[in-house]
């Protein structure tokens, strides 16, 4: 080994970090495996069996899963799209419109749903909507989404514009286009590898959330979080398994999608 | 954090300066609207007379942050007493979180040394390895800890089964549960960061170390860790202002004995024993304490960025 390398490894360290992989992905695993349990006691291990999936789609609580699926990824759907819209021409603002006064508090504001604990969040949210006068349901949670995915589908969006030279507007622009055909013509392509993951992320992170959900949803109306949590506090089931094992598998594909479109250059 | 994102650099234009305050209007309206100004309806809230089957009378009250600080008695007439009931849970709150942070630290400090010095490559990969967890739904992933942590779950059988051990280990509904939690809720914010310093790190400093007959260990904590210091901070910051907060991990992981700030919170919202107020002055006071953490934590990135 050369002198080199010598300085920069420490004994241990590869040991640790194999064994923060363990601790990442050894619950992950384990609930994948029991998923296809044929047990219907979680401790016992019958066999491999689809039954709990088939349970998820057609068992007694089916209807209930269904129905928070379908509020689960409309939301997700409409509030990422939206809030990618809204980031989108947020950046352009900021990166591509000169310094102005506005420029930092806006920066400030786009980024105050990260800053902000969740908890503190989904109270606020919970007083305005009942100060307000508003029956808490399915569009109290869709519009408290639609906030806090503003800095997630930001940040991505905001990098890539950073990365893209104004060279390729200019030219646009020097063979008489006008700004709006540059925007849309030449830069709104460039950027798309970061709309698309700022999209995703969004997307992920509406999915994910849990407190501000609880905070505003009001009776009755159900996300997959939210009826998760109320299965699992009467006891892990084997079906709870199953619709996690098929989210967390959703959650990697589209992750692994957003890691690939950040590395591809459509400048070149 | 936000100004370190805003910097732009040659890239910085202003082709569409004429619009700025158009493109700009989106996000303004909804964050303003649904964001800031709820933030400053919670703080009205939180000085009005609480309404016993929950929500609030408007009526100017101290009454919230009065119970959160004082006793006066079963009647309310007696000398005001500081209450510790409260102030005990933030208090095992910060220190849960403490734990949590240095955990994380522990953990998430190697393996982000071990990444940063991988070939250039690798190392995306091994970012990216490292992230995916944390994009899987939070409630999925405290539920899976739970799984497996349980007296009878999967981890237990396995030790015993290797003969490790012989009775299975209670962690379910202890501070340690909690710990795990919350490491397992937000290691990729420790690591980023420090993998971020560390890869910027000039190693030669190492070998003039070494060749100055500095050993492997005093190098590592009195040249590396000064030089990537901002980037541990930042990683602690990452990890401890979420975990003060946190709802999931203590409620599925700690159990009734191992409240934390999370749990009060939302206690205060449910069914009708809530009080809304106190529920509203208890989250301005985390928030406070967090905007508090932040502004130093900023002050310090900014003096830091000076000194270079």
């Amino acid at each position: 080994m050369s002198a080199r390398t010598d300085v920069k490894t420490y004994p241990g360290f590869f040991a640790i970090t194999l064994l923060c992989m363990v601790i990442l992905y050894a619950p992950l695993m384990v609930v994948t495996v029991y998923s296809f349990n044929a047990s219907p006691s979680i401790t016992v291990w019958e066999g491999l069996s689809l039954r709990w999936y088939a349970d998820v789609f057609t068992g007694p609580e089916s209807d209930k899963f269904k129905q928070a699926a379908f509020n689960s990824f409309s939301i997700a759907l409409i509030a990422a799209t939206l809030a990618t819209a809204i980031a989108t021409a947020s950046a352009t603002a900021i990166v591509r419109a000169g310094r102005f006064r506005l420029r930092l508090p806006s920066l400030g504001l786009i980024t105050l749903p990260i800053l902000v604990p969740e908890i503190v969040l989904a109270v606020a949210t919970l007083i305005f909507f009942n100060s307000i006068g508003f029956t808490r349901g399915y569009m109290t949670i869709l519009v408290a989404h639609i906030a806090f995915c503003i800095p997630f589908a930001y940040l991505p969006i905001q990098a890539r514009m950073q990365g893209i030279e104004n060279t390729y507007e200019q030219a646009a622009m020097d063979l008489y286009a006008t700004k709006a055909q540059a925007f849309r013509q030449v830069l709104l392509p460039l950027m798309m590898p970061g709309i698309i993951s700022g999209f995703l992320l969004a997307f992920i992170v509406s999915l994910d959330d849990f407190i501000i959900t609880n905070f505003v949803k009001g009776a009755g109306v159900e996300t997959l979080p939210t009826a998760i949590f109320g299965s699992v506090k009467q006891g892990i089931k084997p079906n709870i398994m199953a619709i996690s094992t098929m989210l967390l598998s959703l959650s990697i594909m589209m992750v692994t999608i957003s890691y690939f479109l950040s590395k591809w250059d459509n400048t070149k | 954090m936000a100004g370190g994102a805003a910097s732009s650099g040659s890239t910085a234009s202003d082709t569409y300066a004429g619009a700025r305050h158009w493109l700009l209007m989106p996000s303004w309206f909804v964050l303003l609207i649904f964001v800031a100004a709820p933030v400053a309806m919670m703080l009205v809230y939180s000085f009005l007379t609480k309404e016993f089957r929950g929500g609030v009378i408007w009526e100017f009250s101290l009454g919230a942050y009065d119970q959160f600080f004082f006793d006066r008695g079963l009647f309310g007439d007696d000398p005001p007493q500081i209450d510790w009931t409260y102030i005990n849970i933030f208090w095992r709150s910060i220190w849960q979180a403490g734990l949590a942070t240095v955990l994380s630290l522990l953990i998430g400090f190697p393996t982000a040394y071990f990444i940063a010095t991988r070939p250039e490559r690798s190392r995306a990969l091994w970012v990216f390895v490292i992230t995916i967890p944390y994009w899987v739904n939070l409630l999925i992933r405290t539920v899976s800890m739970k799984f497996l942590l349980r007296d009878q779950g999967p981890m237990n059988d396995f030790l015993i089964w290797t003969g490790v051990i012989d009775d299975p280990l209670r962690i379910i509904n202890t501070n340690l549960a909690v710990q795990l939690g919350l490491f397992y809720s937000y290691l990729p914010f420790m690591v980023l960061p420090i993998y971020a310093a560390v890869e910027r790190y000039n190693f030669t400093l190492s070998e003039a170390a070494a060749d100055l007959y500095a050993s492997k260990w005093a190098t590592l904590r009195r040249v590396l860790l000064p030089a990537v210091k901002p980037g541990v901070i930042a990683g602690c910051i990452l990890v401890f202002v979420p975990s003060l907060g946190a709802f999931l991990a203590p409620d599925l992981l700690g159990g009734a004995r191992n409240f934390m700030i999370g749990s009060l919170i939302e206690e205060q919202f449910k069914g009708n024993a809530g009080n809304w107020p106190f529920g509203a002055a208890a989250s301005m006071i985390l928030l406070t304490l967090v905007l508090i953490i932040l502004m130093v934590f900023a002050r310090q990135q900014r003096r830091m960025g000076d000194m270079r």
